[in-house]
């Protein structure tokens, strides 16, 4: 792993609706990698992307993103950040009033001022990578899950960042779009030298194509490491989380009062 | 249920009590943040290449896709008003002063009014609707990460369009209400044209009745049109989130209308 990690946070704190999603966490994200982060729904990853992409603010903790104080930056400099990161979101998030081909080079119309017909080859070459040249002129509407996630995907690397960011990005798809997911993630990183987050619950594909992951769960990390030392990872949290067992030390059951309060002494009254 | 007790309605006061304190306070940053948001989305210098196409394409959506509904109820509120004028004036046989009756009542009052309200029906609450979808569909947020601000792309334009197209819109309500009350007093009912238009131009005064017309169009479009933008940006991401924010669009724009058109009325024709 590269010594200098490309995201760092530090003794991280957050809360949100008098709930604690984030208590004292720490990563260090190495960079040229992709790293997996995983835990069950509503342990607050995408939160983490959030916090990382300067959206939202941590109350305490440091987050520092290539070198640079994420909350502490003003305006102008978290909006130029932005410029070297690319957020994939879970529902695609693509402009539904601009077709595909739009879609990618809104980015490029906004940031370059490169002329029409060089735009139009970079939009293309984008699209191409994801396989979905050929639905340049299509509507968002017009498009299944997956091939909305492949654009939004083209649509997150045509500035050529340095990070890009993937928020479930396997959620809902059928096993082809998601083969062809894990492909352009592992390829995109490896040809484009990018530095990936993943945040995910499918257990397979994330630990098949990361290098790095991390589990999250109650606001804290419960472990990390490469998918190898995961997998043999001694916490019994950190096995059920992977194995998908259905009780252990996260119970089936919701807390709820006695079972004998709801039942017998409840249908006793009723008499 | 809790029990009653000695001291429970003591504490159900108290709880009272703090509820409305609390509204207010909810109420504060509300206004707090609309404020900032108005700031953060008219504040800075705009790109002409990048703005302008964006606000020409908005003024389309919400000053002529509009135009339908602002011509036909011109129309009919014009007829309305001359069919009942002629109706009042004849028992005074005074239906000359038709014209004048229905020239001033639109262009002080039911032009700008009226106009608002419809303006808030149709445009504002798509408007709402078209943001808060926007937000729940996180495009909002995306662009944010693509390093463009939504308050200057998304909202700036909408609010400019909503300024620009508010007085234009009522101008023309005004226009079709007067001719068609001319159809219906002197094509119709019979009054001389000559009358007609030469009351109506002595006593419609430019500065005072056309341009205070004029004022309120343009205060109730900034109203109505940061509103409904704010309603929208500020709305919670769901559908029961968003057909809440489009209904209170609707709600908050018609009465801060009625209400800001007894103020400026006050101000502007109440001699004081």
């Amino acid at each position: 792993m590269d010594s200098d990690p490309y995201i760092s946070l530090e003794h991280i704190t957050f809360s949100r609706n008098g709930r604690r999603i984030f208590d004292d966490v720490s990563l260090a994200i190495p960079r040229g990698r992709i790293t997996a982060i995983m835990g069950p729904s509503g342990t607050g990853k995408t939160t983490l992307l959030r916090l990382v992409g300067g959206q939202l603010r941590p109350e305490h903790g440091r987050i520092t993103v290539a070198g640079q104080d994420v909350p502490n930056l003003g305006r102008k400099a978290l909006y130029r950040l932005r410029e070297k990161m690319g957020m994939l979101f879970q529902s695609g998030a693509l402009f539904t009033d601009l077709s595909v081909y739009e879609n990618v080079a809104f980015p490029l119309r906004v940031h370059t001022r490169l002329p029409e017909d060089m735009i139009r080859d970079i939009v293309l070459m984008k699209l191409h990578a994801v396989g979905l040249r050929g639905a340049r002129d299509l509507m968002p509407a017009e498009l299944s899950g997956g091939m909305t996630r492949r654009v939004a995907l083209a649509r997150s690397i045509a500035l050529d960042p340095e990070l890009i960011m993937y928020d479930e990005p396997f959620a809902g798809q059928d096993p082809i779009a998601m083969g062809v997911l894990v492909k352009l993630i592992r390829d995109l990183n490896s040809t484009m030298g990018l530095t990936s987050v993943l945040v995910s619950h499918d257990v397979p594909e994330s630990l098949s194509i990361c290098h790095f992951a991390c589990i999250i769960a109650d606001g804290r990390v419960i472990g990390q490491g490469t998918p190898e030392a995961l997998r043999n990872h001694p916490s019994e949290r950190v096995q059920q989380f992977l194995q998908g067992q259905p009780d252990g030390p996260v119970p089936f059951h919701y807390p709820a009062p006695d079972a004998a309060a709801d039942w017998l002494v409840a249908g006793g009254g009723n008499d | 249920m809790p029990q009653q007790t000695g001291w429970l309605p003591g504490v159900a006061m108290i709880e009272r009590i703090r509820g409305l304190g609390a509204q207010g306070v909810d109420l504060m940053r509300t206004l707090g943040r609309s404020g900032l948001f108005l700031f953060g989305a008219l504040g800075g210098v705009p790109r002409p290449a990048v703005g302008l196409p964006l606000l020409i394409r908005q003024l389309y959506v919400v000053g002529v896709l509009s135009l339908a509904i602002i011509v036909v109820s011109g129309l009919f509120i014009g007829m309305v008003l001359g069919l009942q004028g002629y109706t009042i004036l004849s028992d005074y046989g005074s239906e000359d002063a038709i014209g004048q009756m229905i020239a001033l009542t639109l262009v002080r009052e039911l032009g700008p009014v009226v106009t608002a309200l419809l303006f808030a029906g149709r445009a504002g609450s798509a408007l709402t609707a078209e943001i808060g979808l926007m937000k729940a569909t996180e495009q909002l947020s995306s662009m944010e990460m693509m390093g463009v601000d939504p308050l200057r792309r998304v909202v700036a334009p909408r609010l400019w369009a909503g300024f620009i197209a508010m007085p234009l819109l009522a101008v023309i309500f005004s226009s079709v209400g007067i001719w068609g009350g001319m159809l219906v007093g002197v094509d119709w009912l019979g009054v001389f044209e000559g009358a007609f238009w030469s009351n109506m131009q002595q006593s419609v005064n430019f500065v005072d009745d056309v341009l205070n017309g004029l004022i309120k169009s343009l205060v109730f479009g900034f109203f109505c049109t940061w509103i409904a933008v704010f309603q929208g940006y500020d709305c919670v991401p769901t559908s029961a989130g968003i057909s809440s924010a489009t209904t209170k669009t609707v709600v908050y724009s018609s009465l801060a209308v009625l209400g800001l058109d007894f103020v400026l009325t006050a101000v502007m024709f109440g001699s004081f």
